[in-house]
């Protein structure tokens, strides 16, 4: 227990944005292996941005991104999947018109076809239904489904890193409380996870440590628990006249 | 009119609306994956027959060989004019790559009339002059050669799309760009390998046409046009709309020559995109904006 994890993810400086829209304003984090770390803050705060500049999606304007011990600062998406980033994006954007398991497929397109067939067990061994609806197409599937079939996407691809963006939205209590068993159960199976997320009580219950953004900057990071626990967080982000416990 | 005159226009309608199809199907490619119109489509028709005549009458090869090259070469230049034209519009702006694509078919049908002159160049009839009679109908032995050529073409791009992993992250392109890049897939490299399949489907139109109309090097915008009607007709984004499209615009087209007058043939692609555009923007089988979401 003496030895640091390893760094899997480590963030120096980030800036990002859209045109000359600056987004990401010195961002610096960094993510240890097996941790369930998140990412909190208000709308508009650059969450969703951060985890697209992560993957290449959005292509850093200053600072470094390492990996692995690699700098992955300028890589293209694709090249980023291979690295082992996944990310499961915002909206989800399925393959709508293509079946599940043709998303499936496509969610392992950098593996070799043994890997697929191995990986998509794992996948409807997490999420039976998916098993259940593999040729319908992914349009015709409830809210629920269809996250499911997203954060499945991605770990078809066999990450190291999966990046979630907002896995709760619109999604009905007990399906969010579904998604986050199968996170769960991915952390104990030792994926290392950064997830962005609106609830933020439910995300930092769920968390090791978390990290508070506010207008493109971390404002407060530390350990879930004392996230929870501090003041500010509790008064601007949990609302604090909520009991405590109350959902998921 | 009798049932025999009757089949022959249908059997030219048919001939026509193959060739359409096959040049509304490299329109179709290429929308798919770059969201664009492709204006330099015709242009490629025009090598297929130009670059085979070449191959054929200039190098001395023996006809199969020399439309295999006149293809095989069109697809080629596909891929270089996405790669040095297409591709480096880095941000991909629509308005700028149809700009592009304008500038290109310019380009390319000036170097035609440059390289190989400003007559019409013929191509011999692959396999002699023959006709077989179908219910009193003439059916010209070229004539099944291009119907023949088109159905392959279209089983052989059915079975890549559907069959293939290449196909599947075609496919996977055309729905989100950004989803396919974050799984892996190289949007890059699938526009360009759209551009190659693009030029080499025009161009099997173009060899398949040669031995009955000649070639020139301006034969591009007028096949260009009728094919884009041919995929607007159809609904633009879907292979099988589009060889829907094309067929229907051949028979549109005889029709007219058995009811109107042939004066008018070529004005029918016109009308026919006017109309679309007017009434039915999504196409036959395009599915409106709104019911896709």
């Amino acid at each position: 227990m003496s030895s640091e994890p390893k760094t899997v993810l480590s963030v120096e400086g980030l800036h990002a944005g859209y045109g000359r829209v600056a987004v990401l304003r010195g961002i610096d984090m960094r993510v240890a292996e097996g941790e369930l770390v998140t990412l909190i803050g208000a709308n508009g705060a650059g969450k969703s941005t951060l985890l697209k500049a992560l993957v290449g999606l959005v292509p850093p304007s200053g600072g470094t991104i390492r990996f692995l011990g690699n700098d992955i600062t300028r890589l293209r998406p694709e090249r980023a999947v291979r690295a082992g980033l996944a990310l499961v994006p915002e909206g989800r954007m399925l393959f709508g018109p293509m079946s599940v398991e043709e998303n499936l497929e496509l969610g392992g397109h950098v593996r070799d076809r043994a890997d697929t067939a191995e990986s998509l067990e794992r996948v409807f061994d997490l999420f039976p239904v998916l098993e259940e609806r593999r040729l319908q197409t992914a349009a015709t599937l409830s809210g629920g489904e269809q996250q499911m079939l997203a954060v499945a996407r991605a770990l078809m691809a066999r990450p190291r890193l999966l990046l979630l963006d907002e896995p709760s939205l619109g999604l009905a209590p007990k399906v969010i409380k579904e998604i986050f068993a199968a996170l769960e159960k991915l952390k104990a199976e030792g994926l290392t996870i950064l997830l962005v997320e609106q609830d933020a009580r439910l995300a930092l219950k769920h968390a090791d440590r978390g990290y508070v953004m506010r207008t493109g900057s971390i404002a407060l990071a530390g350990a879930a628990a004392d996230l929870l626990a501090d003041d500010d967080v509790r008064l601007i982000y949990l609302g604090a006249w909520h009991g405590e416990g109350e959902n998921t | 009119m009798g049932g025999t005159e009757l089949l022959q226009f249908v059997l030219a309608g048919l001939k026509n609306g193959s060739i359409y199809a096959l040049v509304a199907l490299g329109f179709t490619l290429i929308y798919a994956a770059t969201g664009v119109i492709n204006f330099a489509q015709g242009e490629f028709y025009m090598l297929g027959g130009m670059l085979s005549v070449w191959a054929y009458a200039d190098l001395g090869l023996p006809l199969p060989l020399a439309g295999l090259v006149g293809v095989m070469a069109t697809a080629a230049v596909g891929g270089v004019f996405e790669l040095g034209a297409i591709r480096q519009r880095k941000d991909g702006d629509p308005l700028a790559l149809i700009v592009i694509t304008v500038g290109g078919s310019m380009v390319l049908s000036s170097m035609a009339r440059h390289l190989f002159g400003p007559n019409e160049r013929p191509l011999p009839l692959f396999s002699g002059g023959g006709s077989v009679s179908v219910f009193g109908a003439v059916l010209e032995v070229q004539t099944i050669w291009i119907l023949g050529l088109t159905a392959l073409a279209v089983v052989g791009l059915w079975y890549l799309y559907n069959r293939t992993g290449l196909g599947r992250a075609m496919r996977a392109c055309a729905v989100n760009r950004d989803a396919a890049r974050i799984v892996g897939i190289d949007t890059r490299l699938m526009v360009t390998v759209s551009f190659l399949l693009a030029a080499a489907l025009g161009a099997l139109a173009g060899l398949a046409v040669t031995p009955l109309t000649q070639t020139a090097f301006d034969v591009g915008p007028t096949v260009g046009i009728k094919g884009f009607a041919a995929a607007i007709l159809g609904g633009l984004g879907n292979p099988i709309a589009a060889v829907v499209g094309g067929l229907v615009l051949g028979m549109l087209e005889s029709v007219s020559i058995a009811f109107i007058s042939s004066t008018y043939k070529d004005a029918i692609a016109l009308i026919v995109l006017l109309g679309v555009l007017f009434v039915r923007p999504q196409g036959i089988l395009g599915r409106s904006r709104r019911e896709k979401v």
